[in-house]
């Protein structure tokens, strides 16, 4: 219980872990997914080509549209692709980054398909058994030794073939890995990287906020609104004692968490801006700007006394 | 037990991702259905086609209305819709909005049965058995020289498994299920290719027309949703308060004069008591009598509030307000955090000076 808590925590602790998970996740679907489907070989000549090729191809397209899908950055990258520019500049090399990782998470469990079925060999069996030279296979008492004859056979070859793709998917990795430095600039490919991380961080960051700002305003929103029906029915008791609020640091927290925005239009407002004047990328102004802090007054109080 | 406590906690952890568990749930639920369920095909030329497509479309239709009936926010948006206006405009996008998500999550446990279905290919079998062009797919001397009804009702029968005729002919009914359940496979396939597609264009495409608007629609959909949790609390917090005190003042009344005289006696020592009496009357807001608390209830459904805080009524009552009573009891039962206690030390000390 302990170690999947471990596990969950780690996959949860970057968007990028998080995607590799899922990535990951989506490959093992795959190979259920295989293992679980009925492979129906129709048998008819003119029918077991075009039913092994759709085995081969279909699944892989749904996968790869799945595995878009269910990747956050998809919707990230779109975002940063398609917005108005606003205070910010686009950098193209940070939509091309997001881009091709989403494109490489989304091919895995396509590839994982397609290497299952070679490796088990049925759809080759299906799609070239009328195609097997029948010469190679003199010598046979009876049907069923023939049928065995020609079965290994062409899943010996597709066999051969889904090791070779998988052996040339590694190599290609690797070498890609490997001669990268050399034709990259490092030290770009490094701000690139950050700055897609902190587009995905700050897309989170600004759902969580508004989230946490929904609740405060509703909140308000049911006090005030129970506030006004007591000063409906009883205009005549003016007893302050039941007030809601008579702290200023009360209110200043409150300030803080509502951050000014206190109605529909201004929310309307503040929406409309994020996407169409996205701000700069510069947070001097509010790292050093004095801060209210609840301690500080008191502390000033106390002195006093 | 441990495990399934800690799944909950995580679904549990916003609506949204409760509502993902609750479809991911029913699409389990529907492929368990679909294997458990015993398929047995009639075997009759008039009611082989019936009994086939009632299968295929009936159990998703069911899934689908039960995945609305699933759905908390079904009734947030019936309420929203029916909403008199009141002193908040109703705005029709988050309408479509919430209807759009609600479908969508209902729309997995049928598309699941369908896919299942559909690979399994019986009642495909079952349902064109009798449409079969059995002398494409073989030499069979079975169907000469019979006539078109007794053909058809043969070929009816080919789905039953325990059919004695084609015990015998083991070949027809190998060779007709192969086909079918090729063509089936092939229906499921180019069906689930379609849903993702369009799914993939509906989630990649939309960001090119309507982002800005969809923020939006976003935003106030769930505030919707949380405002309505928020009162439920608020009132529940408030029914709480009002029975106490209305417990309280009737104990009071049976016993007499003499102890509310000894209660306004203590009242200025800052009892624990006298607090926490003082913050349950606080928790009222003013609402003590059943007529005030009913309009409340009623208006709060035929009048909602507009989405505009005031700030000058508070500003107005800090200034006028008193001696640092606590009221971060009220702020409290809001938000409950620590540091309320903080605040009440604070306004004591503050008191005595």
């Amino acid at each position: 219980m302990e170690r999947l808590k471990l596990v969950l925590q780690y996959f949860q602790s970057n968007s990028e872990s998080i995607s590799n998970g899922i990535c990951i996740i989506l490959a093992l679907v795959s190979v259920k997914l295989y293992t679980s489907f009925d492979f129906n070989c129709p048998c008819l000549p003119q029918y077991n080509r075009l039913y092994s090729v759709g085995v081969m191809v279909v699944p892989p397209i749904i996968l790869f549209f799945l595995g878009m899908l269910v990747n956050r950055h998809t919707g990230v990258m779109m975002d940063e692709w398609l917005r108005p520019e606003g205070n910010r500049s686009k950098n193209p090399a940070v939509v091309k980054f997001l881009c091709s990782a989403m494109l490489q998470r989304a091919m895995l469990a396509p590839m994982v398909w397609i290497l299952v079925t070679l490796l088990d060999g049925k759809i080759l069996i299906c799609a070239f058994s009328v195609s097997v030279d029948p010469s190679l296979f003199s010598g046979f008492p009876n049907n069923t030794g023939w049928t065995k004859a020609v079965t290994r056979y062409v899943r010996c070859y597709s066999q051969a073939v889904g090791w070779s793709i998988l052996l040339f998917f590694i190599v290609l990795g690797s070498l890609a890995r490997f001669i990268k430095p050399f034709f990259d600039d490092h030290a770009t490919f490094l701000q690139t990287r950050y700055w897609s991380n902190y587009l995905d961080v700050e897309q989170k960051m600004f759902d969580e906020t508004c989230v946490l700002h929904a609740r405060d305003f509703a909140r308000k929103c049911v006090v005030q609104f129970f506030e006004e029906m007591r000063e409906e029915t009883a205009p005549v008791l003016n007893r302050p004692f039941f007030s809601v609020s008579t702290r200023d640091d009360w209110d200043s927290e409150d300030e803080d968490r509502l951050h000014g925005v206190t109605r529909q239009e201004q929310m309307n407002q503040l929406l409309d801006k994020w996407y169409y004047g996205k701000p700069e990328l510069d947070v001097r102004r509010i790292a050093y700007k004095p801060r209210l802090c609840p301690g500080c007054s008191k502390k000033n109080f106390h002195s006093d006394v | 037990m441990d495990k399934f406590r800690m799944m909950f906690q995580f679904l549990q952890s916003n609506q949204e991702s409760f509502m993902n568990g609750i479809c991911g749930i029913m699409a389990l639920a529907s492929a368990q259905m679909y294997s458990v369920f015993e398929f047995s095909c009639p075997c009759m030329p008039e009611y082989n086609y019936a009994y086939s497509m009632g299968l295929l479309f009936v159990p998703p239709l069911w899934f689908f209305l039960l995945g609305f009936v699933m759905n908390n926010n079904v009734s947030v948006l019936a309420e929203e819709w029916r909403r008199p206006t009141g002193s908040r405009r109703k705005d029709p996008t988050i309408l479509r909005y919430m209807f759009c998500s609600i479908t969508q999550r209902s729309l997995i446990a049928p598309a699941v049965w369908f896919s299942v279905t559909l690979m399994h290919g019986k009642s495909f079998l079952c349902a064109f058995s009798t449409s079969l062009d059995i002398d494409r797919l073989g030499n069979f001397s079975v169907f000469r020289g019979i006539s078109e009804v007794e053909r058809i009702k043969l070929l009816a029968r080919i789905p039953c498994d325990d059919d004695v005729y084609f015990e015998q002919h083991k070949e027809i009914r190998m060779v007709a299920t192969r086909y079918m359940k090729c063509i089936s496979q092939a229906c499921g396939w180019f069906l689930l290719l379609m849903m993702t597609f369009t799914a993939f264009l509906i989630r990649g495409i939309r960001p090119c027309f309507t982002q800005a608007a969809f923020l939006k629609t976003k935003y106030w959909s769930h505030y919707i949703d949380i405002e309505r949790k928020m009162f439920d609390e608020t009132c529940k917090e408030h029914a709480k308060s009002f029975a106490k005190v209305c417990i309280h003042q009737y104990f009071e009344s049976i016993s007499g004069e003499m102890r509310s005289f000894h209660h306004n006696r203590t009242y200025g020592r800052d009892d624990d008591d006298n607090e926490r009496e003082i913050g349950d009357e606080e928790k009222l807001l003013g609402i003590r009598a059943q007529e005030d608390m009913n309009k409340v209830l009623w208006n709060w459904h035929t009048s909602k509030p507009a989405l505009a805080l005031r700030k000058d009524k508070m500003d107005a009552q800090s200034n006028g307000g008193l001696n640092g009573y606590v009221n971060g009891e009220a702020n409290g039962f809001l938000n409950g955090h620590a540091s309320n206690v903080e605040k009440k030390e604070w306004a004591v000390y503050y008191s005595k000076v």
